[in-house]
């Protein structure tokens, strides 16, 4: 028999039941609510006369909806009146809910790591796609939608198909100048927006294996944008590094007895997994994307593809929408791309080593007439060990809007967008139509390549601008 | 609770484009609040069906005839793809589409159609390529009938093709099941879980907090 994968070991251990040959009833160790979905399935399972299963396993924090000015002034009126609602359908459950301006405040993909809610071998959903976020720390999460929110709150469980299991290995030595957001953008180039559909995608090899946390957390997020609803990550020593002493971490004794069964979790050597990629790190350079999905990506001394060049109907039309959409020109090179906004921010890249690399950049230089530049800390607490570092100042001083923790203009559900037309280089997940506003074009990036366009004004190579 | 969905014989509309996400069929903006059913229908796919200046766009297929009672789409790979939004699938539900076509589909919306009565079929990209010619061939007046007990569909000239369905999500859909009914009945079971996990993975079970 072979041996057994991550993904086999931790569904196994959380299987209430068998419903049928593939599908398991699934114990939820942890859920994550948010402002946009939270109350609507409280108040759901209100209506149905339910009580939520176990409010303790249950957490809650504000970040989709709400402001990230100062003093959160000009939340939408909608966003205002969920945030009420969060507050006293939470407390009514005996919820725990991280209120803004609270340390364990953000996105919710970034709290969870920070306050070791999120741990190895954990079976993790929120009703966000990009829940696959917490696969970094090697949990098994997903995003759901809101009649399995439902379902989780009434029940702790939930009822699913075993995925199939995919490996990708990212091996060698990561070039200067390219972090874990290229690598992650390369790979879902390689293998196309549905690569994964279907799959939870392990990622391993020796990049990742010297990869710290906050980058394995990177990598898994945009998991979702290789077709794979779940992406995780075997934990190492770096990991129990990263989550000894966090809040909601266990402590002392009871540590030892979850260090001791998280080391049981790595996929045996032997075990077989149905679909297996190999990427050559050391080929990696600096990615951006040109189009509409995230598989339209390139390296950043690329250029933009021809669709007429494109065999298959149903790629061309999307490249020639995409091109159309992103008043771009087949066969220019990105590089030189004149751009109006960049966003640093978004569950894919907010966390204080995102917004370091941003900094060593940005700091000493000034961001280009007429582009506008925000950095969005993704937490409560990313914000304040980044003001203690000073770097506030430093964007500031460079000419950079420094925000409140929360998703802004990742989705632009709080209302803060690009504005029609506008081409924004953001660190976020999503090029999509519209993603950051109607009619707003979006470039994704690395955080430091973010940063460097902002100060060159246009889409640029970050290594000639490294230091 | 879903409506149950048996045989459709219904317009349908072929939307090829590779990639199609949920943003596209819903944006963000028309979701945000907890009282939002039954105001998506005329949304869904809103930057497709409008244009800037809030006309309908003339070009889209959904804004003309006969598509325009359309009840199935066919669509081109990955449709769906991207965020977990519930509203995507509530957007067309609301414009009165009971099935999707397509060669695969994004997997967290394959599983909100479920729980909502929408029927995702997945077939090959040749058969989906052939109904989406066939259609176009009869200006959109050829229509594709369903049958969901047989695990068929017929193309407007009358092929029949099989396709694959998981049992589980087959029979929640003949009889309307509501998944969290029958959870709730295994209740015992899911306390004897915590009950023995908890003993061996007690980091789990976090103190409760008196409400």
């Amino acid at each position: 028999m072979p041996g057994r994968t991550l993904l086999a070991k931790i569904w196994d251990q959380h299987v209430i039941a068998q419903i049928s040959e593939d599908t398991d009833l699934l114990h939820i160790d942890r859920h994550l609510l948010h402002d946009l979905g939270g109350s609507r399935g409280l108040l759901d399972l209100k209506s149905r006369g339910l009580k939520v299963h176990d409010p303790e396993l249950t957490f809650a924090t504000p970040d989709h909806a709400i402001s990230t000015a100062r003093g959160r002034a000009g939340t939408i009126k909608i966003g205002q009146e969920l945030l009420a609602a969060l507050r006293i359908e939470t407390s009514a459950s005996g919820i725990q809910m991280f209120d803004i301006d609270q340390p364990g405040q953000g996105i919710v993909h970034v709290i969870g790591p920070e306050l070791g809610l999120s741990l190895p071998g954990c079976l993790i959903v929120c009703g966000d796609s990009h829940t696959c976020t917490h696969g970094g720390l090697g949990a098994l999460a997903f995003g759901i939608g809101s009649s399995e929110l439902t379902h989780v709150l009434a029940t702790q469980a939930l009822i699913q198909r075993r995925p199939k299991s995919m490996r990708v290995r990212f091996e060698g030595k990561i070039p200067l100048g390219v972090v874990a957001k290229d690598l992650i953008l390369a790979l879902i180039g390689h293998v196309g927006a549905a690569g994964g559909t279907g799959h939870a995608v392990e990622y391993a090899g020796s990049a990742i294996r010297s990869m710290p946390i906050e980058g394995r957390l990177t990598i898994c997020n945009l998991s979702i944008e290789l077709g794979a609803k779940m992406g995780l990550i075997a934990p190492d020593e770096t990991t129990y590094e990263y989550l000894r002493g966090r809040p909601y971490a266990p402590q002392g004794e009871m540590w030892e007895q979850a260090v001791n069964a998280w080391r049981q979790l790595p996929s045996d050597r032997d075990a077989v997994f149905d679909k297996e990629v190999v990427i050559d790190v050391e080929k990696i350079i600096p990615q951006v994307t040109w189009g509409i999905s995230p598989e339209h990506v390139i390296g950043v001394d690329g250029r933009i593809p021809d669709p007429s060049a494109i065999g298959d109907p149903a790629r061309r039309t999307a490249v020639e929408t995409a091109l159309e959409y992103m008043g771009l020109q087949p066969g220019a090179p990105i590089a030189g791309t004149p751009v109006d906004w960049v966003f640093i921010g978004s569950c894919t890249n907010s966390r204080l080593s995102d917004l370091r690399a941003a900094a060593e950049i940005a700091g000493g230089r000034k961001v280009a007439a007429g582009v506008r530049a925000w950095v969005v800390p993704g937490s409560e607490t990313v914000k304040r060990e980044a003001v203690a570092e000073g770097l506030d100042r430093l964007f500031i001083d460079a000419g950079f809007e420094w925000r409140e923790p929360g998703c802004s203009m990742c989705l632009a559900a709080n209302g803060e967008t690009v504005s029609p037309g506008q081409r924004s280089v953001s660190t976020s997940n999503r090029n999509f139509i519209g993603r950051q506003g109607p009619q707003a074009r979006t470039h994704l990036a690395s955080p430091a390549s973010a940063a460097a366009a902002a100060i060159a004004g246009a889409i640029t190579d970050v290594r000639a601008m490294g230091r | 609770m879903p409506k149950p969905f048996n045989q459709l014989t219904a317009i349908a509309a072929p939307i090829m484009r590779s990639n199609i996400d949920t943003d596209v069929i819903i944006r963000i903006e028309r979701l945000v609040g907890n009282n939002i059913r039954g105001t998506l229908g005329k949304w869904a796919f809103g930057s497709l069906r409008y244009l800037p200046n809030g006309l309908e766009n003339p070009d889209f297929i959904l804004n003309r005839e006969p598509y325009r009672q359309a009840e199935i789409l066919v669509t081109g790979p990955n449709f769906g793809c991207g965020s977990s939004r519930e509203g995507a699938v509530w957007s067309l539900q609301e414009m009165g589409i009971r099935a999707v076509i397509g060669s695969g589909f994004g997997d967290i919306f394959f599983a909100n159609c479920f729980q909502n009565g929408i029927l995702p079929i997945v077939l090959d990209k040749a058969i989906v390529d052939s109904l989406a010619s066939e259609i176009e061939a009869t200006q959109g007046a050829g229509r594709i009938g369903i049958d969901l007990e047989a695990q068929t569909i017929s193309s407007p000239s009358g092929k029949q093709h099989h396709f694959e369905i998981d049992p589980r999500r087959r029979e929640g859909l003949l009889l309307g099941l509501d998944e969290v009914a029958l959870t709730l009945q295994r209740d015992d079971e899911i306390r004897a879980f915590q009950a023995a996990d908890r003993s061996a993975r007690p980091w789990i079970y976090l103190a409760r907090k008196s409400a």
